[in-house]
């Protein structure tokens, strides 16, 4: 059989059809079943925060790890590279994001405006 | 200091008396490793005389939220905060026991860490939502603030107004660069300290005086 990874990517709209805890659920239900999970809009702090909660109530020994996030941080207008996040503007900075498990997702590179992502099989 | 962040102070000030509010909880927070504990065992040792919870360099030392009540800071002018100071675990999205065998434990004992983490970062995403007043955003000022800051903390600080100091630790090491941090958050008081060895934490208690009363 041929080895894969399957990739989702979640449109903006369905993300706004679905409830923070009907979010959170089924990415965590994608992630879990290995898959690599792209978000057109990211998650609000609240809800990322929620996020890790039931991702560290899911972890178990040689089972579940855990997840791997990342996403850019809101857009940066002149100023230090982190004005606009802290002490910008009242909207919540998120963008798109990736999501997948801690142990096939790993990041490489993280920067304001590029993120390299390497993603095994399992 | 402003007018504003003087109105507000003075109007924190009444409404805690108005409604006698409990003691702000301030809660040290930040990625693993960057010296939370230490600073948080120098916070209290230094106005109280005991300290708090265990230092190393294991990852995931601090396993449950700790927090330490009605811990008094005061300066040379009379002026005082009572505060309930919280150490918290590492913020991490994983863990896996594996991080713990490499540094020589036992598989059991380290299943129980990994365990106990995952409840203690659990609990300390909890505490930021619902139960603290105040932040001290640590990070290390070895490292590239961007790689650190974590854009979920910063959010969930932000959206709930909360006062926030960053604290750019281990000034003490060659390749610090607290500058690196100050330019980061140029709108925030960033405050360049060895919790280690205690440098410039009075700067630190200054600035939570100011901050966080
Ligand atoms: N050089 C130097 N080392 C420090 C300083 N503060 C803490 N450390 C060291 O950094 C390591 C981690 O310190 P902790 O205080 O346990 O860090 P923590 O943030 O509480 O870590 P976790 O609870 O695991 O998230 C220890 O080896 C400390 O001795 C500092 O100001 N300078
Ligand atoms: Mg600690």
């Amino acid at each position: 059989m041929i080895q894969g990874v399957q990739l989702d990517l979640i449109s903006e709209e369905r993300l706004a059809r679905l409830t923070s805890m009907e979010k959170i659920r089924l990415i965590l239900d994608e992630v879990m079943a290995g898959n690599i999970v792209v978000l057109e809009k990211g998650l609000t702090p609240e809800e990322s925060s929620r996020l890790i909660e039931m991702t560290m109530m899911e972890i178990s020994p040689d089972g579940f790890a855990g997840i791997e996030m990342e996403t850019y941080p809101a857009r940066a207008q002149g100023g230090g590279l982190l004005a606009r996040l802290f002490g910008g503007g009242r909207e919540s900075p998120s963008r798109l994001t990736v999501i997948g498990p801690a142990n096939q997702l790993k990041m490489l590179r993280k920067e304001r405006d590029l993120i390299s992502a390497w993603v095994s099989s399992r | 200091m402003d007018i504003l962040t003087k109105a507000r102070k003075r109007l924190s000030r009444f409404l805690r008396v108005f409604f006698k509010k409990k003691r702000s909880r301030i809660g040290i927070y930040g990625p693993p490793n960057a010296g939370k504990t230490t600073l948080a065992n120098r916070i209290v040792r230094d106005w109280t005389g005991d300290a708090l919870g265990p230092v190393s360099e294991i990852p995931h030392e601090t396993r449950r939220a700790r927090r330490r009540e009605g811990v008094t800071i005061s300066n040379g002018n009379g002026d005082s905060i009572v505060i309930d100071i919280v150490d918290t675990p590492g913020v991490t999205t994983k863990i896996d026991y594996h991080e713990f065998t490499e540094y020589g434990i036992e598989k059991e004992e380290a299943v129980k860490r990994a365990r106990e983490a995952t409840e203690g970062v659990a609990e300390a995403m909890h505490w930021l939502r619902e139960d603290i007043d105040g932040v001290i955003y640590m990070l290390d000022a070895t490292l590239d603030p961007f790689q650190q800051v974590n854009i979920m903390m910063v959010g969930i600080i932000e959206s709930r107004d909360l006062p926030v100091i960053i604290v750019a630790n281990k000034i003490d090491l060659p390749d610090a660069s607290p500058g690196r941090i100050k330019s980061a958050f140029p709108q925030h008081p960033v405050i360049p300290i060895s919790g280690l060895e205690g440098t410039n934490v009075d700067d630190l208690y200054e600035k939570m005086i100011e901050f966080f009363g």
